[in-house]
């Protein structure tokens, strides 16, 4: 059994706004039979002010709650207002929502951007130049239809860095799992964790010109410091021959300091395979 | 809550107070380790011997040394499917279907990483197993069949006594493993007549407590043990017997024989009256076995264009428990596997309850669940965004 808030049972045993506009202004859709969730959004807007919304949900507790809630968000409210509402606001409305059930409240705010995106009088921007977003529109997920458009929103606006949590969010990946691999691609990609490759495509003149930048620009300064310092001996493939001087030299701590203060910081910026030899 | 009608007992059951009262003792003032030496042992002693008599008579097995009890059905399960193939190393095909419970199911997909070739038996849209294909299957390098004798989630009945026969004819070599889980107290057991090798099962659906099983071996079937230790269970299955529950178990059998005639006529009529009452009132509602033959107990029905979670937060707001296929209850993204390898459309899947009743399950609380249904599918229909699709369900039913 989920733990649902008091808000969430709310919500799915008296869903306000529930039915269709007459006439809508605009109308968002998002989800699938299929899925197992859909829903769709229908919004009367008048002077650039939402004056009513209605839904109708296929889903589950939390589906039918997200979109509840979201009606009751929005009514009153400026475009300019409402386009700033994320899933995360959704879900902190309803006090909170179980990690698998986060995808429900991505599914809300993905009929919403939807309805937005329909609702284009001339003085409209296009929404996703407003978000500054690149288009990704490219399929990641085939069983539930997740482009990675929707997978790197999903990760800016709640943080997201491991593959299951993408899953919670946007359902990508929680069928047969084959796209796992790709969105850890994406989730690298958008931490920039591609640096580790280039790293390792320096020239042997660019490594020794890196190592030797970081040791007397970061390593050396910190060392400085504490009345130590450092200077760089030799570097043979991987091996870095430094010196301690000052009170570094003979200090009893001194190889802590090469071990986890100077080699981390190498390998981290540099190579993963340096080793740091005093002499 | 003040009401609770309870139809989720394929999931678990109540332990009958008649079985707690027997257990009681061993707990008090029988607490003697069996295998100890001294008088006092000796009720324990005895009573797991009169237990595993029990048992044997449960499965209509030749002899009680057929018998070894486990923790669980899942202890079950993996002993005999694992104990099997070490036993025979060199064969590395195992046949199984694609409906199985997720205890035996995983473990497959375990083992086919582990480099054994597993084909997976497919069912019709009525829940029945393609005997055909399961006949073509077996070959000289299969080391194991494995099918469940009634499925958890539909309730259909496979037929264990055919398949034996097959695989007898195809391969007498092949050892035949089956998940009795569900088959257990709802309608006669014959391990002998069946002609199965292996047959597993968990005293917790049939009103024994959680955390104790059995499983049946034949006497021409070698395996090796899974927990290595003491010499327990003929050195099959190490640790110090859980008395207090073999015992609760064995009364349970008991009781589960005594009342078969009652599982399989009153039962099955208050099933069936749940069934066509639901199936009449609610319009969008589809049996989802067809004409299958099914344990007494279950019955599986879809609700199209609504969503089982939330029909199951609805009963559940009634005092109802009953579960669901549907992908959200789970865990899971995914729908129930059993019912989308019967096909069963993508309209209903999401919608679809089990209902699982027992010896316990009274008239009054059949009406009321009928009574309840059609205002809950009335409510969750208004939500649902597919009203043309709806109406034209609605119409037709008229």
């Amino acid at each position: 059994m989920w733990e649902y808030t008091e808000k969430v049972m709310d919500h799915y045993r008296n869903p306000r706004n529930v039915g269709k506009l007459d006439n809508p202004d605009a109308v968002g859709i998002a989800g699938s039979l299929a899925c197992g969730d859909q829903l769709k959004i229908y919004l009367k807007i008048e002077n650039g002010i939402v004056t009513d919304a209605k839904f109708q949900t296929f889903g589950c507790g939390s589906a039918v709650a997200s979109s509840s809630i979201l009606t009751e968000m929005i009514i009153g409210k400026s475009i300019e207002e409402v386009k700033k509402i994320t899933n995360k606001d959704i879900a902190d409305q309803l006090g909170g929502l179980p990690p698998e059930k986060m995808h429900c409240s991505v599914m809300g705010y993905e009929a919403l951007e939807d309805a937005l995106k329909n609702y284009a009088p001339e003085d409209m921007v296009d929404l996703d130049e407003l978000r500054e977003t690149e288009v990704r529109e490219k399929i990641v997920c085939t069983c539930f239809n997740v482009t990675e458009n929707q997978i790197w929103e999903a990760i800016k606006l709640n943080g997201l860095k491991t593959v299951e949590e993408v899953t919670n969010y946007t359902k990508a990946g929680g069928a047969c799992g084959k796209c796992k691999v790709l969105i850890q691609d994406i989730i690298d990609t958008y931490y920039h964790k591609e640096r580790e490759e280039k790293k390792n495509e320096l020239t042997p003149t660019q490594k020794i010109l890196k190592i030797n930048s970081i040791i007397e620009n970061q390593i050396s300064a910190e060392l400085r410091k504490d009345g130590g310092d450092i200077t760089l001996v030799d570097i043979d493939g991987n091996r870095v021959m430094v010196k301690l001087r000052g009170k570094c030299s003979g200090c009893k701590n001194s190889h802590l300091t090469l071990k986890s203060f100077v080699e981390t910081t190498l390998k981290e910026a540099v190579d993963p395979a340096i080793e740091v030899i005093e002499v | 809550m003040e009401k609770l009608i309870y139809l989720d007992n394929n999931a678990t059951t109540c332990v009958d107070e008649k079985v707690i009262e027997e257990m009681l003792p061993f707990f008090k003032t029988e607490y003697a380790n069996p295998s100890s030496m001294y008088e006092f042992a000796k009720p324990a002693g005895r009573a797991l011997k009169e237990a595993r008599v029990k048992i044997r008579d449960l499965f209509n097995a030749a002899n009680e040394k057929e018998i070894i009890f486990t923790s669980c059905g899942s202890e079950s399960a993996n002993q005999a499917i694992r104990g099997v193939l070490n036993m025979n190393k060199n064969k590395r095909h195992i046949i199984t279907t694609k409906v199985e419970h997720p205890a035996v199911l995983n473990l497959y997909q375990a083992l086919e990483k582990q480099g054994y070739s597993v084909d997976y038996i497919g069912v019709n849209s009525n829940g029945e197993l393609d005997l055909e294909q399961l006949a073509s299957s077996i070959n000289s390098d299969t080391a194991l069949v494995s099918v469940m004798y009634a499925n958890n989630e539909t309730g259909v009945i496979y037929p264990i006594e055919k398949i034996s026969e097959i695989i007898k004819t195809k391969n007498p070599n092949t050892k035949f493993f089956v998940d009795g889980v569900q088959a257990a107290g709802k309608i006669p057991i014959d391990v002998q007549q069946l002609g199965v090798d292996l047959m597993g099962i968990s005293g917790h659906k049939f009103h024994a407590p959680k955390g104790v099983g059995a499983l049946y071996i034949n006497s021409k079937t070698v395996i090796t043990p899974l927990i290595i230790g003491g010499h327990q269970e003929r050195g099959l299955r190490a640790g110090t017997e859980n008395v207090p529950f073999i015992v609760g178990m064995g009364k349970a059998a008991e009781l589960a024989i005594d009342n078969l005639k009652y599982e399989m006529t009153e039962v099955k009529r208050l099933r069936d009256k749940l069934e066509a009452n639901i199936l009449k009132n609610v319009f969008n509602a589809r049996l989802n076995t067809g004409v299958a033959n099914r344990v007494p107990n279950t019955t599986n029905i879809g609700f199209e264009y609504i969503e089982g979670e939330l029909i199951l937060l609805h009963l559940s707001d009634l005092g109802i428990c009953a579960s669901s296929g549907s992908a959200c209850t789970s865990g899971s993204l995914e729908p129930s596997h059993v019912l989308r390898a019967m096909g069963v459309p993508f309209t209903a899947i999401h919608g679809s309850i089990r209902f699982s009743l027992s010896k316990f399950t009274t008239e009054s609380e059949i009406d009321y669940v009928t009574a309840s249904l059609p205002a809950i599918v009335d409510k969750l229909t208004n939500l649902s965004p597919f009203q043309t699709e709806l109406e034209a369900l609605r119409n037709l039913k008229k």
